[in-house]
């Protein structure tokens, strides 16, 4: 990440942070937790309550898999393309032991039968796309860091994909499929057998393998193909008596087999987002959990195999009961292909608002990095298949209040097959959520490309303007209802505008609301909203305006204005002439709607700029040299709950307002300062302390007890002068804070007996007075509380 | 783990006649009772008293009708040539008529002969009314004068003769014993004032006059002649407010509803339209097979009389609250009360444990049989022709639509056909059913020719979408017309307005329907 004075630039968003390597495979650990690999760190989660309960962080690279250790089920492994396992404590969260293996390592293997050994997919060391299965020798050593030198070379040549390996009945042999070639490594034998398939079948389809998966009682390797097939073979450790019974159900390729731990059932997933289970004998039975919301890319069962896990391309895991009904969904950020709305935040919940799952709009709050709903807008059955046009919601807009949202939603199988829907929601006081208010279909002729609502907050009507590619900008307005049938009012065409045949691009209203900017070209025409009149026209030529935006606040008289000829232009709207003009190519312009302050972020050389600048002087205030990577397609100042109070020139334009900015390969990132990240840091290693005070009140106050004597032995010079409860200040706050206004009980209760403790340097006397103080901090307390 | 969600079925706007709480109430009418008169109907009076019998006018006699008797309840018959305006006294006893032979004749309701004879108007007498007091008649005639008479003494006593052509019509107040309007084909209205000796108020109509009306607060005055009716304020000392042209012929007769709210007028263009008296705007309009020459609502609106040229009254009487309810709702068979509260009205008592119940979705065939894929099946079992659409739709959504079109045998095939020539001109369904029935035409290529009811379709649906074309071209043809209009109309402006876009939309419609349409039939025609 990059460093820039105290301004940090972070990453948001939910279980996997990279959009490109979506939450690797999820595996249980007993039926309470699920670990997860997702990003740089492993995650592992609460089966029952969803929550995420540790953050296993040391690896400084991509997480590529998780694995149970087999003799010890407390512990598990974690690999990542640092070139590192790792052995962690999940329940605690706590690093066991390093063991440096020096390559990148793409998935992880143990046996039970196989103690000391591990096997890891790493690429054979002259050739990158080639990849090797090794087992590595465990040294046994106390250290912390260990480098594991004893490698022996299994396989060669096998897939990098975690799903297609995987070990036989009791480690006997270890299965791998590559392409067309599915290859068995006996280990008593010590030699491989391999079986071809030909490429194509009869009817066409691909047999290409996806994935593997072996039967844990059973001689039997289950693998799935690309057309969909699942093919069981036995008798593979003859070289031509094998045989192998093919299941099709699935119409795409399969993505992931999982046997459950008895081997009764085998469960398959693919695109078409479907659970099926199929019963190892009788496979014409089949178990169906359908719409699971998005392709599902791994399928992880319990230990015990109360719980299945699936996990999704959309960012998300499903836990599975055994008896197919789903318990719980971990959900982050629901990231897609693109961000084709904008990022916008919801005047009421404070959320960022952007596309979700397919058709939908999430609602995603940014202070609990939590996703709190997704809306369906498009509110069609979603069809998983590859291939398919849907509707796309591709443009939102909320007015000022949040009391509207209007949407448009596309689908485009031909050029001149064009279907467009722009749908207005009122918000519901009752339900607290959008209601279909209008349903406009074919509002323009051509595709959308920008909308807006009237962000004044005096007039009565709201009026929505959207700007289309056919050449029109359209007005559309809220009118009553004319008609006895219809329940309320609806929204309706106000006023359609035009220009010299030109296509508009771009349209921003004034922050009073008074004027409306729309670009047509490289033409800004100024229009009054109140007559629909056109007062002005602004013209930089040569190149076509790329953003328009009014100055906010104090500099609500500039309209600043970005062309694709590497020109940032501000015109004073009093003089309508040009106040300044700047040579940057920028890619994308935002306005702070809490401050006057204006971001404009420019691409050059693979590198993102961020340059904050105010409209009145053309210097700008803040700037960032290459914040990421790739050009940054969508961002937005999202408010601030509560008003940052930093004096530094440089932290000064993020005292209102964050911005929030996404990044070409779906990357959610902020800006942070060094206070609130203290802070921050802060505030969870107070969590950390109070999340280790799990068990029983009694054991946590002599644990804690024990943990502290040494310290505070030294300080009981203090402990005299803090003799009576009352007398802390930490207490007389807690009894003058009012009830309403306080965490829960439970939470404060240790802290707060704690805060109660005198800690005594009489070692004889220790244990009895402890007691005794915790009587009487518990009455005082009790009664205080009553 | 997500629920189906089906298939939305668009709603598609409504054609024609937009339905307003006002074509609700005006709607609310039964078919209409028709009673053949003698002669033009003139006049229609409703009694002021309970039960609101109507006096009409036609030809020589004055009917009574009851409120739903379909026979005369009493006829006055004793005039020597055509009776005019029979009008009622406010207290419903006395009835007085206006006569061809300039005599009028002011009859009880009860006997058959007039009870006085007021003579002394040269020619036909058009006009007649009680004053508010109840002992005048006032008449208007062709004469150019209009008097006052005492009905005791049955003298004259007062003629007023400033109108310069005949009087055809004219209303008393009902606030103030001394004021009565009157309407000449002269042109004007006047209002005059028995306590003085000429008129108050003059107010220039521009048309003969043929209708005048007092609206209840007596402030406003409503006149109708030629094709206009306009509205008067008299505080304002006759000063024109509105002047509305909604009839293409001239305009008879002039009627408020109960309430007020409403004004009617009946025309000879054999319309009688509804206005709206706060913003004048036609909210309703009702239709009738010959010119109206009078027009008459009952009290409460319960039931509205016309009476036309060709001496046909025509009664139309307000739905009671049932039969009107009875319409909308068509009353299906339920299951029986017993049946339905099974087990619902069991209250749990205080230590229950209340386990809900899911709450059950219910799935339309249709979407039951694409929740399984089955998607031949699911285009069979779409019945309605929004649905039928909205299913082609999806199945094209899901890119099947092409496996659900084929391996259809004749009869299938030749209802889906069916289909498509019945629905693929609305133009709603055309940017659906255009591609779909492409589709079928590549698919049952190599069958043409081997079955003639395909073949026939086929042929038909060729023949359609020749029409089609040609209905399309002309289409066009107009719109260019109109293009050129209004580009001459309207100053040029750097911004199209609304209107103007709208056509421009229109015309980009049609021009991708014409494509679709020849495309299609290029194929059609390669096939056949």
């Amino acid at each position: 990440m990059v460093e820039h004075g105290d301004i940090r630039v972070v990453h948001r968003g939910g279980i996997a942070r990279y959009c490109r390597f979506l939450c690797e495979r999820g595996i249980f650990c007993c039926c309470r937790f699920l670990l997860c690999g997702s990003g740089y760190e492993v995650k592992v989660f609460s089966t029952s309550t969803e929550e995420c309960i540790h953050d296993l962080r040391a690896h400084t690279d991509l997480v590529t898999g998780v694995l149970l250790r087999p003799s010890n089920h407390l512990q598990a492994y974690s690999c990542s393309t640092d070139g590192t396992v790792r052995l962690w404590d999940y329940t605690d969260g706590i690093l066991i032991k390093t063991y440096v293996i020096g390559y990148p390592i793409y998935s992880i293997y143990t046996s039970a039968n196989h103690s000391g050994v591990l096997f890891v997919v790493t690429p054979t060391s002259d050739k990158r796309s080639e990849f090797q299965l090794v087992a590595v020798h465990l040294p046994q050593s106390g250290d912390q860091l260990v480098e594991a030198r004893e490698f022996s070379a299994v396989l060669s040549d096998v897939s990098s994909n975690p799903a297609a390996t995987s070990f036989g009945r009791g480690g006997e042999y270890i299965a791998s499929a590559k392409g067309l070639q599915l290859e068995v490594y006996f280990f008593k034998k010590q030699k491989p057998y391999r079986f071809f398939l030909k490429e194509d079948n009869k009817k066409g389809g691909k047999n290409t393998f996806t994935c593997l998966a072996c039967h844990p009682k059973d001689d039997c390797i289950a693998t799935g193909h690309e057309d969909g097939k699942i093919r069981l073979w036995r008798n593979f450790n003859h070289k031509k008596e094998y045989t192998y019974t093919t299941l099709h159900w699935h119409h795409s390729a399969v993505s992931s087999l999982c046997f459950t731990p008895e081997g009764t059932n085998l469960l398959s997933g693919g695109i078409e987002s479907v659970l099926v289970q199929w019963r190892y004998n009788q496979e014409s039975q089949r178990d169906f959990l359908p719409r699971l919301g998005a392709a599902i890319t791994h399928i992880a069962v319990s230990p015990d195999g109360a719980l299945f896990c699936t996990s999704h391309s959309d960012n998300k895991i499903t836990i599975i009961r055994s008896s197919i009904q789903v318990s719980a969904v971990i959900q982050g950020l629901v990231k897609g292909d693109s961000v084709r709305t904008d990022l916008m935040v919801d005047p009421r919940s404070k959320a960022l608002v952007l596309n979700g799952k397919p058709g939908h709009l999430q609602f995603y709050s940014l202070q609990r990095d939590k996703l709190l709903y997704n809306l369906d807008i498009v509110q069609q059955e979603y069809i998983h298949q590859s291939g398919l046009e849907q509707f796309e919601v591709v443009k939102a807009a909320f007015d000022a209040y949040g009391n509207w949202l209007a949407t448009v939603e596309e689908r485009k199988q031909k050029p001149t097959e064009l279907e467009l829907n722009l749908k207005l929601w009122a918000f519901d006081e009752q339900t607290q959520s959008f209601m279909l208010n209008t349903t406009i279909s074919a509002p323009h002729e051509a595709r959308i490309t920008a909308m807006c609502f009237c962000h004044s907050t005096d007039s009565q009507t709201t009026v929505l303007v959207s700007v289309s590619k056919d050449g029109h900008f359209k007005a559309w307005q809220l009118a009553p209802a004319t008609h006895t049938e219809d329940e309320g009012p609806s929204w309706s065409c106000d006023f359609v505008g035009a220009y010299h045949s030109l296509v508009p691009e771009c349209c921003c209203f004034s922050a009073d609301g008074s004027l409306l900017a729309v670009s047509f070209q490289e033409v800004v025409t100024v229009w009054s909203p109140a007559s629909w009149e056109l007062l002005t026209t602004l013209s930089q030529p040569p190149g076509a305006i790329r953003n328009l935006c009014f100055g906010q606040l104090t500099c609500s008289k500039y309209l600043l204005g970005t062309t694709d000829k590497n020109l940032l232009c501000c015109w004073n709207l009093l003089t309508c002439s040009l106040e300044w003009s700047t040579s940057m190519d920028v890619s994308l312009l935002l306005s702070d709607p809490f401050s006057e302050n204006m971001a404009a972020f420019c691409c050059q050389a693979g590198c993102t700029d961020l340059f904050v600048f105010k409209p009145s002087e053309p210097r700008p205030l803040f700037s960032h040299k290459a914040v990421c990577l790739g050009k940054v397609t969508r961002a937005v100042f999202a408010p601030r709950e509560k008003m940052l109070e930093s004096c530094e020139e440089t932290s000064q334009w993020l005292n209102h307002s964050q911005l929030y900015f996404v990044t070409q390969y779906m990357d959610l990132l902020t800006f942070t300062t060094k206070a609130e990240e203290d802070r921050l840091m802060a505030s969870s290693k107070q969590l950390v302390i109070s999340d280790s005070v799990a068990m029983t009140p009694f054991s946590v106050l002599l644990g804690k007890r024990s943990q502290q004597e040494g310290q505070e032995a030294a300080s009981s010079l203090l402990a005299e002068r803090t003799q009576l409860p009352q007398g802390s200040a930490a207490v007389r706050e807690l009894l003058q804070t009012p009830a309403h206004v306080l965490p829960s009980t439970s939470f404060l209760c240790s802290m707060f007996v704690e805060s109660l403790l005198i800690s005594v340097t009489d070692n004889r006397k220790k244990g009895r007075t402890i007691y005794n103080y915790f009587i009487v901090a518990q009455q005082h307390f009790m009664s205080k509380i009553e | 783990m997500a629920s189906f969600k089906p298939t939305k079925i668009p709603i598609y706007p409504k054609l024609g006649e937009k339905v307003t709480q006002d074509t609700v109430y005006w709607k609310n009418y039964k078919a209409p009772v028709q009673i053949k008169e003698f002669g033009a109907v003139t006049n229609i009076h409703f009694s002021p008293v309970a039960p609101h019998n109507y006096a009409v006018t036609a030809f020589t006699r004055i009917h009574i009708y009851g409120p739903f008797s379909q026979e005369p309840v009493k006829s006055f018959t004793r005039f020597k040539d055509t009776a005019y305006c029979g009008r009622y006294r406010s207290d419903g006893q006395l009835l007085v008529a206006g006569c061809e032979d300039s005599v009028v004749r002011l009859f009880d309701v009860s006997g058959k002969v007039a009870l006085r004879m007021f003579k002394g108007h040269t020619k036909a007498v058009h006009v007649t009314d009680f004053t508010s007091e109840r002992y005048h008649i006032f008449t208007g005639s062709d004469d150019y004068t209009c008097r006052l008479w005492d009905i005791p003494n049955a003298t004259e006593l007062n003629t007023y003769q400033e109108h310069t052509d005949y009087i055809r019509c004219g209303v008393t107040s009902k606030l103030n014993r001394d004021l009565f309007i009157t309407g000449s084909y002269d042109h004007t209205l006047k209002l005059f004032d028995a306590r003085v000796d000429k008129s108050v108020i003059t107010m220039d109509h521009g048309q003969p006059v043929e209708s005048v009306l007092l609206y209840p607060s007596e402030g406003l005055v409503v006149s109708a002649g030629g094709r206009y009716v306009k509205v008067w304020d008299l505080l304002k000392g006759g000063q024109p407010l509105v002047s509305l042209k909604n009839h293409h012929k001239t305009v008879t007769s002039l009627c408020l509803s109960s309430n007020g709210q409403r004004l009617l007028s009946a025309s000879l263009d054999r319309h009688v339209k509804v206005y709206n008296t706060t913003n004048f705007r036609v909210v309703h309009n009702f239709d009738y097979a010959a010119s109206v020459l009078s027009l008459a609502l009952a009290p409460d609106d319960e039931s509205i009389i016309v009476g036309m040229t060709n001496g046909v009254l025509s009664i139309k009487h307000r739905k009671s609250p049932e039969e009107s309810k009875e319409v909308s709702h068509q009353q299906r068979r339920r299951p029986s009360y017993r049946v339905f509260v099974k087990g619902k009205n069991y209250m749990p008592k205080q230590d229950d444990y209340l386990v809900s119940k899911p709450v059950r979705e219910y799935l339309t065939k249709y979407d039951k049989h694409l929740k399984k894929f089955n998607i031949s099946k699911a285009l069979d079992s779409a019945l309605k022709p929004e649905v039928t659409v909205a299913v082609i739709k999806e199945l094209d959504r899901r890119g099947t639509l092409k496996n659900a079109l084929a391996g259809r045998d004749e009869k299938a095939l030749s209802e889906l056909l069916h289909f498509i020539t019945k629905n693929m001109v609305d133009f709603r369904f055309a940017p659906v059913l255009v591609p779909a029935a492409n589709m079928i035409l590549d698919i049952y290529r190599s069958v043409i020719g081997q079955s003639p009811v395909v073949d026939r379709q086929l042929l038909y649906l060729q023949d359609l979408l020749q029409k089609e074309i040609n209905y399309q071209q002309e289409l066009l043809d107009v719109l260019g017309m109109l293009d050129t209009l209004f580009a001459s109309s309207v100053p040029r402006k750097e911004l199209l307005s609304q209107p103007h876009s709208d056509s421009f939309m229109l015309f980009v419609y049609f021009k991708f329907k014409t494509k679709n349409s020849k495309e299609i039939k290029k194929k059609g025609e390669r096939n056949i």
